[in-house]
């Protein structure tokens, strides 16, 4: 019988009469993305030694298998996946990695920190692990059962900084966890885990969140029970995150939340509540603490002499839009410029470095890569049939296009800046890791969406419901032209309950039930 | 190297990111186009390959064909138009409620449809069609089913922007 199952199983996988893509595009797309990757390699090197860089080819032999063993595992397990979405970060990841490498060879003192191998090194782990992922997780729907198992996860990475002994504190923020000298960011992590809670949470609790609730203003406002979990979860990671005062991370999950939410439930009212609760969160953030009210300051008075110099100050983001600017239109090239006078060049400001040696065409490029990504992501969520896929593709996607708008604005001071990092680019493992985790998943949904399925697609029959007999409702009588008479149509008036000398109301009953078939 | 060589190199770098971004974005335009006419040529061949369409496009197309009594009766559902096109529901002896409802015999995943929008029963060999008060009507053809009306197979009946019918 289990045999019998199992047959059934793979025949329905495996689709004999459509013809697997052969993925052709998706190889395209990684040789260029490789050829821009290595050639930044050549030319950062020839910039700064005149020759190729140490480790060069061992560096674009690693981009370049990375790249070929994920084309091969997504054509073998995943062939349906989308094409463009691997080319994409496999391109990020090469520019991120010269970027490091052009900053470690500058030797300026403040860039000691820039260490290209580790990162290199952290990239193919990365890469390995989603490699890993994509071969073994068949299903995305398999991921629902951890549904509150994610929860709790998500909630214990974020609040592992806060162990005395575990956490570590850096630059005024204590998100890292040094664990036998290996250090790394439990919240990046925590992210995924966020996602995929709420994905299998909301999608079996949508409905009462979205109908159940009094009507507000024309805002159809949830039942404070109905919001429990959701707003424990909320509050916690919350709590923890202005105790390990990291701004970004904060703002990251509670955008998660608030689109999640409006992505289950189609209520705009959600968008309003975030939004609301967000103003009061930042005004309160605001005043009461002293480090948030200090990057309000930077923020709108980043020109002045007084905060400039200010230990924490404006210096940092001033030098990151003087190197904007030298950048120009089209950049200093590979190697030209100095990007290594902003401090953290190599990880939180990597986006004022690309923008220096590429100018603002390359910075455009850039920023359309990652859009494409989360282009592939949304049309992914729209696209897969399962509403925990879509959920968690929807929240993955934009969760990464929040993050690159709160990366890039606080740089170019469109928002404050939080300590964010640019995904796939910055230098720093769990940053890494997490995101090449995402991608892994969002490929996985996307080959379950774009796979061809057997027909019926999204219409159901209901349990039995094809061998109920008829529900004859009103009167089954004739129609004056012989027709037979079932379920009144539109128009025909229903029998109503009527007082009977104020008694109990009784209903006026319909004329028997003809038996079926006496009119043919 | 010479300054000439350096600027090629150095805007030549920009062109080929910009040549990534595009190709991408050419996959993806590709991608699309690909998909329709996936979904046009799919619809050609349940056209074709469906005898009662054949039929039904051999008589004229204001006049719905006869009821066909008898020896043909029809075996299932076909949905030919809207977002569930293709799906197929056997018939048995009992009515077929149709509707956005879960409850539904046929779920409709339409906005256009009532939650119960319509019912198609049979009576003897042939099979009706009714609707059951919905807000957007359901047509046989041009003229709007008013109390149970006969549904010979290979006649669309408009439901919300889908179209089921019969085929034997």
């Amino acid at each position: 019988m289990s045999a019998v199952v199992a047959e059934a199983a793979v025949g329905r996988t495996v689709e004999p009469h459509e013809r697997r893509p052969a993925r052709l595009a998706e190889l395209f797309l990684l040789v260029l993305a490789l050829a821009a990757g290595i050639g930044a390699f050549a030319m950062v090197g020839r910039a700064t030694t005149g020759d190729l860089p140490e480790g060069f080819w061992v560096a674009s032999g690693m981009l370049a298998g990375v790249a070929l063993v994920g084309h091969v595992v997504l054509r073998i397990r995943a062939p349906w996946a989308d094409q463009v979405i691997l080319p994409a970060v496999v391109l990020l990841n090469g520019l991120g990695l010269a970027t490091i490498l052009r900053l470690q060879l500058s030797g300026a003192r403040n860039m000691v920190g820039a260490d290209a191998a580790s990162n290199a090194v952290y990239s193919l782990l990365g890469a390995l692990v989603a490699f890993a992922l994509l071969w073994f997780l068949g299903d995305h729907r398999r991921l629902r059962r951890f549904t509150y198992t994610a929860m709790i996860v998500g909630l214990a990475l974020v609040s592992l900084p806060l162990i005395p002994g575990l956490g570590q504190e850096i630059n005024g923020a204590r998100i890292w966890v040094s664990v036998a000298g290996m250090s790394m960011q439990p919240a990046e992590f925590a992210k995924i885990a966020f996602a995929v809670f709420f994905a299998g949470y909301l999608v079996s609790n949508r409905d009462t969140l979205a109908l159940a609730g009094k009507k507000v203003l024309g805002l159809q406002l949830p039942r404070v029970r109905d919001l429990g979990p959701i707003l424990i979860v909320w509050a916690a990671s919350l709590g923890v995150l202005v105790f390990e005062r990291d701004l970004g991370t904060s703002l990251l999950f509670f955008g998660l939340f608030v689109a999640m939410l409006y992505l289950a439930t189609e209520r705009s009212s959600w968008v309003l509540i975030g939004l609301l609760l967000f103003g009061v969160g930042a005004f309160a953030a605001a005043n009461l603490f002293p480090h948030v009210n200090a990057r309000m300051e930077v923020w709108l008075h980043p020109f002045d002499a007084e905060l400039y110099d200010r230990v924490g100050g404006s210096f940092q983001i001033v030098q990151g839009l003087f190197a904007l600017g030298a950048g120009g239109l089209f950049g200093t090239g590979w190697g030209e410029g100095y990007p290594q006078r902003v401090p953290y060049a190599f990880s939180d400001f990597i986006y004022t470095s690309i923008g220096e040696e590429l100018g603002l065409t390359g910075l455009l490029a850039l920023l359309l890569v990652y859009l494409l990504i989360v282009q592939r992501g949304l049309r992914t969520s729209l696209a897969v049939r399962d509403g925990f896929g879509k959920l968690l593709a929807g929240g993955l996607a934009f969760v990464m296009a929040l993050q690159v708008f709160v990366v890039v604005g606080g740089i170019t001071r469109i928002i404050p800046l939080t300590g964010l990092t640019l995904p796939f680019m910055a230098q720093g493992g769990s940053s890494l890791l997490a995101n090449w985790i995402v991608v892994a998943l969002l490929l996985r949904i996307s080959d379950s969406a774009r796979r061809p399925s057997a027909l019926p697609v999204r219409g159901q029959v209901a349990p039995g419901g094809a061998t109920h007999e008829p529900i004859v409702v009103g009167s089954a009588g004739t129609t004056p032209d012989g027709r037979p008479t079932g379920t009144p149509a539109s128009g025909t008036p229903l029998p109503r309950r009527t007082p009977v000398n104020g008694g109990p109301t009784e209903i006026i009953a319909p004329q028997p039930e003809t038996p079926k078939g006496e009119h043919s | 190297m010479s300054e000439l060589t350096f600027t090629l190199l150095r805007l030549g770098y920009l062109v080929l990111l910009w040549v990534f971004v595009l190709s991408a974005v050419a996959v993806l335009r590709r991608d699309l186009a690909a998909r329709v006419a996936d979904r046009t040529e799919r619809r050609r061949r349940d056209d074709a390959g469906t005898p009662a369409r054949k039929a039904a496009a051999g008589a004229s197309p204001a006049a719905p064909p006869p009821p066909a009594r008898g020896g043909s009766s029809p075996t299932r559902l076909v949905v030919t138009a809207g977002p569930l096109t293709g799906t197929t529901l056997p018939l048995g002896a009992s009515s077929i409620l149709i509707g956005r409802s879960p409850a539904c015999t046929l779920v409709l995943d339409d906005d256009y449809s009532s939650s119960r929008h319509a019912r198609i029963f049979p009576q003897g060999d042939d099979w009706y069609v009714e609707d059951l008060g919905s807000t957007n009507g359901t047509f046989l053809g041009d003229h709007q089913v008013q109390g149970p009306t006969p549904l010979p197979p290979g006649v669309g009946v408009q439901i919300g922007r889908s179209v089921v019918e019969l085929q034997g």
